[in-house]
């Protein structure tokens, strides 16, 4: 067995573009869930937003990047509006089931053929990275050294994704301890005495929801600026495992998400590659490597069951600003 | 003629070849030079094909070719031969065969061999590299499907009871897993997969269907009653809150749905019957022997569930809990047991539902569950969170709804007016429509 192959593959995630993607939208997650106390279960469908918007802005519009890039987080600014106006008056548990089924909707207008045009059905749609590639200042050829060796082309990737994440993180952590941060903390342990306070408590969700969707769309827009796009991403798994991002690394906190989708990541990579290679040497009682493969997926679940039952506030998080009010 | 180069394979399915030279030079000595039937000839690259049955040219058969800018519409000429000009190359086009102008008594037929068929007349194909491609169309003896309105209107209502009749097995389960514990529970996707996958390992076993479906069944109950004694007990005493049992729910959910992959794999397994033949019932509604049995199974069950939640100590004890788990405590119930038997209440009759989605959809797979969970949340949502009457008459208004918008909207959306339901009746009742106001907070 390979080991030190393995522990080189899995390094090469700490910087990888679909770490950056999953800490922009866990980070999204921890202003809705975490400091708001939204409980939504539908940022699966603002990444898509995000990552659609740039695809269809580039291909169908003829869009600049950068043009591309903003439809997508405006499109997801006006998903936040559709869908925060009849739920955010709704408790808790209604908001979680609307927030997971307009998300569904999303994807299955993504995949139907009535919009094959500009969606590309189940096939995606891809080579639109051309431009964005074009503005990449890095001459041609391979950078780093292993793990972190790549083409010139995907440290681009990283780069732009981790000035998003820097600047997204910046403007978060300003947010939330800011005078409005407080108010929606507030309204997370208790609406009402928020709104006897003459506060109006439906703005200040609304507004959240607006930038935590705004930040899950950005990490659409990474990941689509390193792949291509398929609504297959963009399923209610993904969902959920952004919240065990979130939840790992503490929902209350700002950087907490950043280092739950980097650990997340990081042990989603180690055991795919751990459990096949062990698979390969018969030591997991004659299963093959493939199945092995699924191993990492029920860790997943097991490891949110246990973070969400033993330690709810996470790696970083307070037990005082507990985030899970009843 | 040299046509009986053409026929391939399978008896009732007929070969129609489009360009096959030997072919051509047959029909080309009989019927003078070829020149099909052309249309956009201006334009550099070519889509082309030839319509016929076994070796019989089919002329005036209208197809239609669009993607990238084009949409031209083509007439077979008297060999069957059309020709449509394109402006791309390495890309791909929508081939639509008209099937109202093929002659009566022939359609098009699913290629056996390639897996690109959307709807047998609708064909995708690449205008590779070379600019030019040739379609095949499979044309074979059978039946086109020319229903009135009113049959498919009664077909997909039929269709659309039984579904909704299975969606309301799980629906109700979950809703009173909701009354009494608060949980709304994603982890009943996997409790439906678990029925059908335990009726599917026992046949396979060599079980005859009938032991094996009530056995899964039994297993399912004890499905349920192992999650409450393994997790939701333990959360019960830990008194832990709701947020967070939902996300455990979620947790539980991935795990035991990634372990169900881990033993099936990815593909689709079949239940013994899940082919058996419609049967002709009155004008074109045909039903299988498969779908009235689970239509009345269904309603036997839902029928015996009323009973006990009526009439029983125990149903009665439930709805007290539903109603006000303070005061049922305090009146002498035990909500513990009463919860533990609603667990496996639950999941019994989720592992039924899982059997009969098993045969409607038609197949097992590790997700099947997951496919109708979001269908499920909306049908106890739409008939109030928490009641189980509420359950079934959102589960037969979900299923009806997702049946019969087929008609109108195309089938790949079908489950997009469901999930568009749900948040408007959020809208306009977020109560349901048998809920009561003070459930929503």
């Amino acid at each position: 067995m390979d080991f030190l192959g393995i522990l080189n593959s899995t390094a090469g995630f700490i910087l990888a573009p679909v770490t950056i993607a999953y800490a922009l939208a866990a980070l999204g997650l921890a202003v809705h869930f975490g400091f708001a106390g939204l409980l939504n279960m539908g940022m699966a469908g603002f990444m898509a937003l995000g990552a659609y918007g740039y695809a269809i802005g580039i291909l169908s519009f003829g869009l600049p990047w950068y043009l591309a890039a903003l439809v997508g987080l405006g499109a997801a600014v006006i998903f936040a509006l559709i869908l925060g106006i009849p739920t955010l008056r709704l408790r808790g548990d209604y908001l979680a089931i609307v927030t997971i089924a307009s998300a569904e909707i999303l994807r299955l207008l993504f995949l139907t053929k009535v919009f094959d045009e500009y969606t590309g059905s189940a096939d995606g749609l891809f080579s639109y990275n051309g431009e964005f590639q074009e503005s990449n200042p890095i001459p041609a050829g391979t950078y780093g050294f292993p793990p972190f060796e790549d083409t010139a082309a995907m440290w681009w990737v990283r780069i732009v994704g981790i000035i998003i994440l820097a600047v997204a993180t910046f403007a978060v952590w300003r947010l939330v301890n800011s005078p409005w941060g407080r108010v929606l903390k507030g309204i997370r342990e208790d609406e009402d005495a928020i709104r006897s306070l003459g506060k109006n408590v439906f703005t200040y969700k609304m507004q959240a929801l607006i930038i935590g969707g705004v930040l899950g769309a950005m990490g659409g827009l990474v990941l689509a600026m390193s792949s291509n796009v398929n609504q297959g991403q963009y399923v209610t798994s993904l969902t959920f495992f952004i919240w065990t991002a979130l939840l790992l690394g503490g929902a209350a906190t700002v950087f907490g998400p950043l280092v739950g989708s980097l650990i997340f990541w990081v042990l989603q990579a180690f055991l795919g590659l751990l459990f096949p290679a062990l698979a390969e040497q018969g030591l997991l009682f004659g299963l093959s490597s493939i199945q092995a493969a699924q191993i990492k997926f029920i860790i997943v679940g097991v490891a949110l069951v246990l973070i969400v039952v033993f330690r709810p506030q996470g790696i970083f998080g307070n037990k005082k600003e507990l985030t899970f009010v009843r | 003629m040299e046509n009986t180069t053409v026929k391939r394979g399978r008896a009732a399915r007929l070969f129609a070849v489009m360009a096959t030279t030997a072919l051509s030079l047959g029909v080309l000595l009989m019927a003078g030079p070829a020149t099909a039937d052309t249309v956009n000839d201006e334009m550099p690259y070519k889509v082309s094909g030839n319509v016929q049955n076994n070796g019989a040219p089919l002329a005036g058969v209208s197809i239609n070719v669009s993607g990238n800018g084009i949409n031209a519409d083509v007439l077979t000429d008297a060999e069957g031969k059309w020709k449509v000009g394109v402006s791309e190359k390495n890309a791909a086009y929508t081939v639509t065969l008209d099937e109202s102008t093929l002659p009566d008594g022939v359609v098009v037929v699913d290629n056996p061999e390639t897996a690109d068929i959307v709807e047998g007349a609708v064909m995708e194909v690449q205008v590779g590299p070379g600019g030019r491609v040739t379609m095949n169309y499979f044309i074979g003896k059978g039946e086109r499907v020319v229903t009135s309105m009113v049959d498919q209107v009664v077909q997909r209502l039929i269709s659309g009871v039984n579904f909704g009749l299975m969606l309301a097995l799980a629906a109700i389960g979950m809703s009173l897993i909701y009354g009494t514990t608060g949980i709304s529970n994603f982890a009943h996707a996997e409790m439906v997969t678990f029925g059908a996958l335990g009726a599917f390992v026992l046949s396979e076993l060599g079980a005859p269907i009938w032991l094996a479906i009530i056995a899964a069944i039994v297993l399912s109950g004890l499905f349920g009653w192992g999650l409450d004694a393994a997790i939701w007990a333990p959360l019960r005493r830990r008194n832990t809150g709701l947020v967070q049992l939902m996300i455990v729910s979620i947790g539980l959910s991935l795990a035991v749905r990634y372990t169900y992959q881990l033993f099936i794999g990815g593909g689709t397994e079949q239940l013994p019957g899940a082919d058996s033949p419609k049967i002709k019932l009155f004008g074109s509604v045909a039903l299988s022997w498969i779908d009235m049995a689970s239509m009345a199974i269904s309603i036997l069950l839902i029928a015996a569930f009323a009973w006990w939640l009526m009439f029983t100590r125990m149903g009665k004890a439930t709805r007290a809990i539903s109603d006000n788990p303070g005061l049922a405590a305090a009146s002498g119930i035990n909500v513990d047991s009463v919860v533990r038997v609603v667990w496996i209440v639950g999941a019994t009759l989720a592992g039924f539902s899982g059997i009969l989605w098993a045969y409607f959809r038609p197949g097992i797979r590790w997700d099947m569950g997951g496919q109708i969970l979001l269908l499920m949340f909306a049908a106890t949502t739409l008939g109030g969170l928490g009641t189980a009457w509420g359950a079934l008459v959102g589960s037969l208004i979900v299923g009806v709804l997702v049946e019969a918008s087929t008609l109108v909207i195309p089938s790949d959306l079908k489950y997009v007016g469901a999930l568009v339901i749900l948040i408007v009746i959020l809208l306009f009742r977020p109560q349901g429509i048998l809920g009561r106001k003070e459930r929503i907070g």
